[in-house]
């Protein structure tokens, strides 16, 4: 008995060769976390200069062919009018949400406050759906840095969704046929040197294209105003030269996506906590980066599985033999 | 607020037959008055009532000061139809003194000025247009020798009740700009400066829609107080909402759709003018709905294409520059918003909770009962086949 | 002991229909699904995009359906000839878990027309844990019925085929040691990308050894259990002597999971977040006292012989296992707050109609092909 469960103990260091590789820390295994390419474009939305108006959140439909949705809550809100979803779904790839505190007197305050903010793809420097994927579909370009998805080749998993740490993907549930939808930055507009339909209508510079560096670079000049000194806020692109001059407010000091998840190519800046706006508190790591060093680590040119295969079948063959 | 007014002329007596003899129906005029009284969001039986109170055989008197003012107050106020302004001046009110309307000139008109005043003294109403100057002791205004500074004082503390017609004498106005070089004040702030309790209405605007100015007048007349105001002292039939609420281009607002310049596609199809700086969703004033100069539909500002500025508004209107997006005002509190978090998914339902606590209890319940057996089993070993689930 | 033999008897029985039936109600449900979505027969949304369906049919089921491995791992690898008799069955038990698994996958998959998809190099995606995930399961299933087909031959009387199978047998049997090896690591491999949405009671880079631990502990487990099950049921004697040597293999195995399970908690200072009260912490609780029952009961040699004990132990470690993938796949997994999920009617009814049909097919082959081993009949 005692050398069979030594033999177990065995089965248990050996078997997974996992000991190694898992017992050492988290980033020890983790791949580097990738960098953002050169040309990355990207987008900034300024909360404390956003109005609500959903206008973004319009073009947007109208730019991917999306129908209205009426799922706002509770119900007895819901105007079957006008289009007003209760939040992102594979009918609505961009949203403007209101954050609303007590009284909710004056815009961009946490207490008696209140505060928009936008979400959707953040289109992260190290997206984890895109390392999830088991098909490629998701895929990030290597240029732009827009993360896409390609119908043609999604099996449908969800994994993406498991793994998006901020709820992007969504899924078509009532379909026979269904898809995955989510904000792919207006990738049909590029071809003809367009731009990102949210940025375009914009009316105040809340949302601006741009390269992501200028736009960080941008963000971080923001963050240095004075509160109800005067500024000229870019409108529709960083590079557009249409400015307008507004009051500046308060901002909290943290550029969102600049550091988020490995950062993200959609920064935000707020005057109200990003907590309190629904975005989590992720960390700088990319969880990809852990999984896919798991991985690699165990899996890497399959030679240590090649090793146990060639042990196994040795093992094998002497017992099948010892059996007849 | 001073109590009821009492010193306004009594008004109860029977109606007067001046109008009539000018041609006028009483069917017509009782008109007239309806639409007053809903201009102000009054019960229509109000407009008998309105009718009865301006038809009183005694006018009750009026005083209109100009202080630093354009006159386009009063030019505004000669383009009312119904009543015409004649018909105000003339047969409603009487109008004692008026810079640019009094038929006499110098001297004589001040006497009339000084004799009113002492006839009706707590009795009469002093509109004010024009804003106030103080820098230098006043010097920048002057009528008949006496800074406009002492002549408010002086006409203010004797009225019944003041009407600041105009943004100038609302809140400061164009001349209130800056650097603002003649110190322009309001009234209401010189009122309170002095010690002045006379009662203040803004009817701010540049200039004000005459009708609000009409009605503002009538209403004093009729029920002998103000109207209700809100709290800059503007009267809330025609500055509680936002140009924004009501305007006619609020659905483009809505949909997204803008006009991005001047003449450019958008502005021909009469597009929202929030990205050309309109100051509606930020001003309060009911100039889409009154319009101006009973010249028919879309006679106001962005009826004619050109974005609101905000005249009626302080700290917005000659402050703000013309194209600087308006701040919006009505998004509080943000009802039409999806909340930060809202709920999503499929939770627990009777048939979902039943048929998995029934999964788990059916597996734990033949597990439970094989044990039992085996435990039996255990006890009569070599006893086999006992009681179990058959195949 | 005997060599394996059918156990003959009727097949349409009382049991076989009741079975059945559920699993035709499973059949229409499917149905229906294909016809009008997911969102049709389950809660599943998409802050839970995976439901009872991935965390049962696929995560448990798999593990459940480890019997066969965990039997191959002795028999074949560290060759304990003893053990024989139970291989068969486990396989057969293998063979069909991991074959509803893999049906389950494909009707819960959104496009499941282009399932194909991984296979074709130019789609597959080799930074994704479930691309390794479905690869190997796959093709283990594959190795599994390979594995099993000498019964199948033998019952056929294909004599000179199975002379030839069992030659080349070994590598499959590596093969099919290898694969469980990699997909039931990696199957908890899955959750590490999910990062923060999963509580940190779970979520850590141990997941695949654990999941891996926990696997194979229950492949033993339900070996034992289905071996009592089906001496109970079929009225047989139950094979006391040599479960009780197997079932000595557990308590080491559950050992090591505890350590590295508790170890790995500590040293990430989470260990807090067990006693804080929530239907988390409850959860983790019930968790590991489910893992610690067999601990205690198989740790003695008395009651390592005592049929009832075993088969309580056994039981307690399945469910131990199960749990503990139900928590790490639903109840540890937060997207945020205001989602919910629990299971609907149809979704459960599905899963119940697949394990129903497990039974039924499993009651079917035993008695037509050589499985069990030929024990005398009571």
């Amino acid at each position: 008995m005692d050398i069979k469960r030594r033999d177990f103990l065995k089965v248990v260091a050996g078997s997974g060769l996992l000991l190694a590789a898992g017992e050492s820390p988290a980033g020890a295994i983790a791949r580097p976390p990738r960098t953002m390419p050169d040309e990355a474009v990207g987008l900034m939305y300024d909360s404390t200069i956003c109005v609500g108006c959903k206008v973004c959140q319009k073009a947007c439909k109208v730019s991917n062919n999306m129908p209205p949705e009426h799922t706002q809550r509770p119900p007895e809100m819901i105007d079957a009018l006008w289009d007003n979803p209760a939040d992102l779904s594979e009918y609505t790839l961009n949203i403007i949400k209101a954050y609303k505190n007590g009284n909710a007197e004056v815009k961009n305050r946490e207490d008696n406050g209140f505060a928009f903010i936008q979400r959707h793809c953040m289109h992260c420097v190290d997206p984890a759906c895109v390392s999830a994927c088991p098909v490629s579909a998701l895929q990030k370009n290597p240029k732009t840095g827009v993360v896409t998805y390609s119908k043609n080749a999604c099996i449908g998993c969800r994994y993406c969704q498991m793994a998006c740490p901020f709820g992007i993907p969504k899924f078509e549930w009532d379909k026979a046929f269904p898809q995955i939808r989510k904000c792919q930055f207006c990738d049909h507009k590029f071809a003809e040197g367009g731009y990102p339909a949210c940025a375009q209508s914009c009316p105040t510079g809340a949302t601006i294209f741009g390269p992501a560096r200028d736009l960080l670079a941008e963000a971080k000049k923001r963050l240095t105003l004075k509160a109800d000194s005067y500024y000229d806020y870019p409108v529709q692109r960083i590079d557009s030269g249409n400015r307008v001059k507004q009051k500046v407010a308060s901002y909290v000091t943290r550029v969102y996506g600049e550091k988020e998840v490995g950062g993200t190519q959609f920064i935000m800046l707020a005057g109200v906590p990003f907590g309190r706006l629904g975005l989590p508190d992720l960390g700088d790591r990319p969880d990809a980066a852990l999984s896919e060093g798991i991985q690699h680590t165990l899996y890497k040119g399959m030679i240590a599985p090649a090793a146990v295969l060639a042990g196994l079948m040795y093992a094998a063959y002497r017992s099948t033999k010892n059996d007849k | 607020m001073k109590d009821g007014f009492e010193g306004l002329p009594d008004l109860s007596g029977g109606p007067g037959e001046r109008l009539l003899a000018r041609g006028v129906s009483r069917r017509d005029f009782l008109k007239v008055c309806t639409g007053i009284a809903a201009a102000m969001g009054l019960p229509l039986g109000m407009g008998a009532q309105i009718a009865e109170a301006v038809t009183n055989p005694k006018r009750p008197p009026v005083i209109w000061l100009s202080a630093q003012e354009c006159t386009g107050c009063t030019e505004s106020l000669l383009r009312t139809n119904h009543p015409t302004l004649e018909k105000l001046i003339l047969e409603l009110i009487s109008l004692d003194y008026h810079e640019t309307l009094n038929a006499g000139a110098g001297k004589q008109c001040e006497e009339a000025l000084k004799k009113s005043m002492q006839e009706n003294k707590g009795k009469y109403i002093l509109v004010v247009d024009g804003s106030i100057p103080v820098k230098d002791g006043g010097i920048y205004c002057k009528i008949g020798g006496k800074t406009v500074l002492s002549l408010l004082e002086e006409q203010g503390s004797q009225a019944a009740a003041v009407i600041a017609i105009g943004s100038c004498s609302s809140w400061g106005g164009m001349p209130s700009a800056y650097p603002n070089p003649t110190g322009a004040t309001p009234v209401h702030a010189i009122f309170k400066e002095k010690g002045i309790k006379t009662p203040v209405v803004n009817i701010p605007g540049c200039p004000p829609n005459g009708y609000n100015f009409l009605s503002t007048v009538l209403y004093l007349l009729t029920f002998k107080k103000l109207p209700q105001l809100d709290e800059e002292g503007r009267p809330k039939f025609a500055y509680g909402r936002l140009i924004h609420d009501n305007c006619e281009r609020r659905p483009h607002f809505d949909a997204g759709r803008f006009a991005l310049e001047f003449g450019d596609d958008g502005h021909r199809k009469g597009y929202c003018l929030y990205k050309l700086g309109c100051k509606g969703p930020e001003t309060y004033n009911n100039c889409p709905t009154l319009l101006y100069n009973d010249a028919g539909s879309q006679a106001w500002p962005v009826g004619t294409g050109h974005p609101c500025f905000g005249c009626s508004e302080n700290k917005v209107g000659f402050n703000i520059p013309l194209h600087t997006p308006a701040v919006l005002k009505d998004v509080t509190p943000p009802v039409n918003f999806p909340g930060i978090v809202e709920d999503k998914g499929k939770g627990v339902t009777v048939a979902g909770a039943a048929i998995a606590a029934g999964v788990a209890g059916a597996a734990i319940g033949v597990a439970a009962a094989t044990s039992k057996n085996l435990g039996k089993k255990d006890k009569d070993k070599g006893k086999s086949d006992p009681e179990s689930k058959e195949s | 002991m005997s060599e394996p033999r059918p156990l003959g008897g009727k097949i349409v029985t009382v049991p076989f229909l009741f079975f059945s039936a559920l699993a035709v109600l499973a059949v229409i449900l499917i149905i229906k699904r294909f016809f009008l979505g997911l969102g049709a027969v389950t809660n599943l949304s998409d802050g839970y995009p995976w439901g009872i369906w991935i965390a049962y049919d696929v995560v448990v089921g798999t593990a459940i359906a480890c019997g066969g491995y965990a039997m191959a791992l002795l028999v074949y690898i560290f060759n304990k000839g003893e053990f024989h008799p139970l291989v068969r069955p486990a396989l057969l038990a293998s063979a069909f878990g991991y074959t509803l698994a893999g049906v389950s996958i494909f009707f819960d998959v959104g496009r499941y027309w282009q399932a194909y998809n991984l296979f074709l190099p130019w789609y597959s995606q080799l930074n994704s844990v479930m691309f390794e995930v479905a690869f190997c399961i796959t093709l283990y299933i594959f190795v599994l019925w390979i594995e099993f087909s000498p019964s199948v031959m033998e019952r056929l009387k294909a004599t000179g085929m199975k002379k030839t199978m069992d030659r080349i047998m070994f590598v499959f049997i590596a093969i099919g040691v290898l694969l469980p090896t990699m997909h039931q690591s990696s199957l908890g491999t899955l959750m590490v990308i999910t990062g923060k949405k999963l509580s940190p009671l779970w979520q850590t880079p141990l997941i695949p050894l654990l999941a891996l631990i926990s696997a194979i502990t229950m492949g033993y487990a339900i070996v034992i259990f289905e071996s009592i099950m089906s001496a109970v049921s079929f009225r047989r004697e139950i094979e006391t002597p040599i479960l009780s040597k197997l079932s000595a293999f557990i308590p080491p195995l559950i050992g090591a999971y505890l350590v590295v399970r508790f170890g790995d908690l500590v040293v990430r200072g989470s260990l807090g977040e067990a006693f804080s009260g929530g239907l988390k912490g409850i959860m983790f609780l019930i968790e590991n006292l489910l893992y610690v029952v067999p601990l205690v009961i198989l740790v003695s040699k008395d009651n390592r012989k005592s049929p009832q004990k075993l088969f309580i132990a056994a039981f307690s470690m399945l469910l131990a296992g199960a749990v503990y993938r139900f928590d790490l796949f639903l109840v540890g997994f937060n997207p945020g707050e205001g989602w919910h999920y629990f299971p609907s009617f149809s979704e459960t009814l599905i899963t119940v109609g697949l394990i129903s049909l497990e039974i039924a097919g499993y009651l079917y082959f035993v008695k037509k092909f050589p499985v069990l081993p030929g024990a005398e009949h009571a």
